[in-house]
């Protein structure tokens, strides 16, 4: 962080000079730090280190912090969420501190984000803003397919002038006010500026965002600025500085999930929505989206005009049309599993089935390289460490409650 | 050595995770014999195993109030075929031995529980929740790995009640682009199975007649992930994916959502049933973003 904070600080051409000094070859050596991953055993024999241990302590302590962070209230979760994302396309931008630029790692994590962000929260959106010039630019409106943002995103990867905070709040406001108030407002800014060039006073700006419940978020990619702090801290957002490409790619895809809903920022409502059936197999309509004959496809119950793809909002009736599937994939924010209990390796005794109960791996011995193992506390069967993570990230079941037989009512139908 | 290994895995080597219902509930109402309906299975998963030498099975029972592992082809040795006086190969011995076990395991857990109202489905959401982990093991081992697939083989009614845990699962698969196979046998349709196998792209049959379940079996579902680019199977049938309202339980074309916890509801309420949150005015809402949507309309 200092290093790379006092290297901006230098002239620019002296950070070239010092580039031209070492070689290429010698470069991705230095940049890679391929030596911090290796350290001596007893015997003085070089050995990587095994991450797996401190992957999962750290994967421990986050569920740990959501789960406590959600156990005093009744879950409440914003699921449906308008995000806009804000990237600073400034000459700051070009700068080659991350490989090989900012710019092209914030694209390609930007990318990776967006496709997460939509299959956690299927019926959110997103829209894309970018700074450059000193001027804000929409790049993509308010949408939810993932494919139309990345195309736009790739389209316009290029870095020069100044970086006007001010201008793309000003731009964000203008769109989000204008969104239904059950929605929650978001905005996460992808900053690496190390400064701002407004044209007015950005204090009164902020406080226009704190009014209309903007949710603004930044992840620096320099160092940190006080003006960005001050924008999180009254908006009610999370700022943090990138240290590496590793760690921005987590800060960004710690806002894929939805955040806890807080009352004031959006009204609980009913919202109408179709559940379009599909069209028969062999019907050949004009898509309303498009414009191009297409078979197959979606009708909208309303208006019965043509769809290509769900979710999205019927174009001729505005409509918000979505399938079954598209709710239930939001469902596991609302039904969190607990956090399973970890078995420290004293109480590991006979009484102990020998193996995980999810994937059958052995729990003694070289199979199991953390050495413990968690249990569930509701139905007390044992699992290993990498289905731990699995059930926990991914999987949302915990495969031994769901192989108890449940008296019906316990959990929420639907069929 | 490796070469080998490697050039036998450019091969279509596929693990087979297979779920059986073993529900005594269903199988005593079916005209089929489940002592007729394994044997159907056994030669199937013999089949599958003599297609390729690297070929894996992994059977999980699904039970009526419990799931569990019965057999795994890569824990016994290879080439253990022989006989083991009861004209049964000694590899399938010891599944049957396991399901034995399992099936007494599963009737004494079943006794526990009180006899009133009894619904008949299988523990399908345990059984897929455990098969995903195996295969999470299974992508964890390595670059060569087989590539794994799931078949349920079900004939029980879908349980209302795991229906958010079954489409965790599907949603999970989804994502590893493991497919789910189904092979239905029972009465009515299983949405579950249709939607799980239309969401990650595997196959979904029912057949008619369980007279010739092997054949059916051999003919769909053994066909590696590879291979079925060129073969013609059993087209996805039209799944209907409208949601059914949680106050009526009707199936409806247009609903309201409550935007807290997406519970689905026919009419316009004053209060969520299902997170307690107090709705604002709706009406008030739909008409200002249909004046923003015309807003809008001229600039795009």
């Amino acid at each position: 962080m200092s290093n790379r904070s006092k290297r901006l600080n230098e002239e620019a051409e002296e950070d070239e000079e010092e580039a031209e000094g070492i070689g290429d070859w010698e470069r991705t050596y230095v940049d890679d730090r391929s030596w911090e991953a290796l350290q001596e055993d007893e015997s003085g024999l070089l050995r990587p280190i095994d991450n797996s241990a401190i992957y999962h302590a750290q994967y421990r302590r986050r569920l740990r912090m959501l789960s406590a962070a959600a156990a005093g209230t009744r879950i409440q979760k914003g699921l449906i969420r308008y995000l806009y994302i804000v990237i600073d396309f400034s000459r700051a931008a070009a700068e080659m501190d991350f490989r090989p630029s900012r710019l092209a790692i914030m694209a390609k994590h930007v990318e990776a984000f967006i496709r997460e962000f939509f299959d956690q929260n299927p019926l959110s959106q997103i829209g894309l803003v970018s700074i450059k010039d000193g001027v804000a630019h929409t790049l993509t409106d308010l949408g939810g397919s993932p494919e139309s943002h990345i195309q736009a995103l790739m389209g316009k990867l290029e870095a020069s002038g100044d970086s006007s905070l001010q201008n793309g709040l000003e731009l964000v406001h203008e769109y989000l006010s204008q969104i239904p108030s059950y929605g929650h407002r978001e905005v996460l800014i992808l900053y690496s500026a190390l400064s701002t060039c407004d044209p007015g006073n950005i204090m009164e700006t902020i406080q226009r965002c704190k009014e209309s419940k903007l949710r603004c978020s930044v992840i620096g990619l320099s160092a940190e600025m006080f003006i960005c702090k001050y924008l999180c801290q009254e908006t009610g957002g999370l700022y943090s500085v990138a240290l590496d490409e590793v760690h921005l790619k987590d800060l960004l895809l710690e806002h894929a999930p939805p955040p806890p809903a807080i009352a004031e920022f959006a009204v609980a409502n009913l919202i109408k929505m179709g559940f379009p059936q599909s069209a028969a197999e062999n019907s050949r309509a004009i898509c309303s989206c498009h414009n191009e004959a297409k078979i197959g496809g979606y009708t909208c119950p309303r208006c019965k005009a043509r769809i290509c793809d769900l979710p999205t909002e019927c174009t001729i009736c505005g409509l918000t049309l979505v399938s079954s599937p598209h709710l239930a994939r939001s469902y596991h924010h609302l039904f969190p599993i607990a956090p399973f209990d970890e078995v420290p390796l004293s109480s590991l005794n006979n009484l102990m089935p020998k193996s995980c109960f999810g994937c059958q791996q052995s729990l003694r011995g070289a199979g199991n390289k953390g050495g413990s193992c968690v249990t569930c506390s509701k139905c007390k069967h044992y699992f290993c460490l990498d289905c731990d993570i699995y059930i926990h990230e991914s999987l949302h079941n915990c495969p031994g409650c769901e192989s108890i037989h449940r008296p019906k009512s316990v959990s929420m139908m639907e069929e | 050595m490796a070469s080998v290994t490697s050039k036998l895995y450019s091969d279509d080597v596929s693990l087979l995770v297979l779920l059986l219902d073993t529900n005594p509930f269903y199988w005593s109402t079916t005209s089929i014999k489940f002592s007729q309906f394994l044997s159907h299975v056994l030669a199937f998963l013999n089949a599958v195993l003599g297609l390729n030498q690297l070929n894996q099975v992994v059977v999980i029972a699904t039970g009526y109030s419990s799931c569990d592992y019965i057999y795994d082809s890569s824990l016994t040795p290879n080439g253990h075929f022989e006989s083991s006086g009861t004209g049964m190969p000694a590899i399938f011995s010891s599944l049957l031995k396991k399901l034995d076990e399992f099936s007494a395991k599963d009737e004494e857990l079943c006794k526990e529980e009180d006899n009133e109202k009894r619904v008949a489905s299988s523990l399908l959401s345990g059984s897929l929740s455990m098969a995903l982990c195996y295969i999470q093991r299974v992508f964890r081992s390595g670059h060569l790995h087989p590539q794994p697939r799931i078949l349920c083989l079900q004939g029980s009614p879908d349980g209302p009640e795991q229906y958010v845990a079954v489409m965790n699962s599907i949603f999970s698969a989804q994502r590893l682009m493991v497919p789910i196979d189904s092979c239905y046998i029972g009465t009515q349709n299983s949405a579950f199975l249709q939607q799980a196998s239309y969401i990650t792209g595997g196959v979904h049959h029912s057949p008619k007649q369980l007279d010739g379940l092997f054949q059916y079996l051999t003919t769909i579902f053994a066909t590696d992930l590879y291979t079925r680019g060129f073969v013609q199977l059993p087209k996805p049938v039209g799944v209907d994916f409208r949601a059914s309202c949680f106050c009526h339980k009707k199936t409806i074309d247009m609903g309201y959502i409550c935007s807290v916890c997406l519970s689905i509801f026919c009419e316009h309420h004053k209060k969520c049933s299902t997170c307690g949150s107090v709705f604002g005015q709706s009406k008030l809402d739909e008409a200002s973003s249909v004046a923003n949507k015309k807003r809008k309309a001229p600039d795009s």
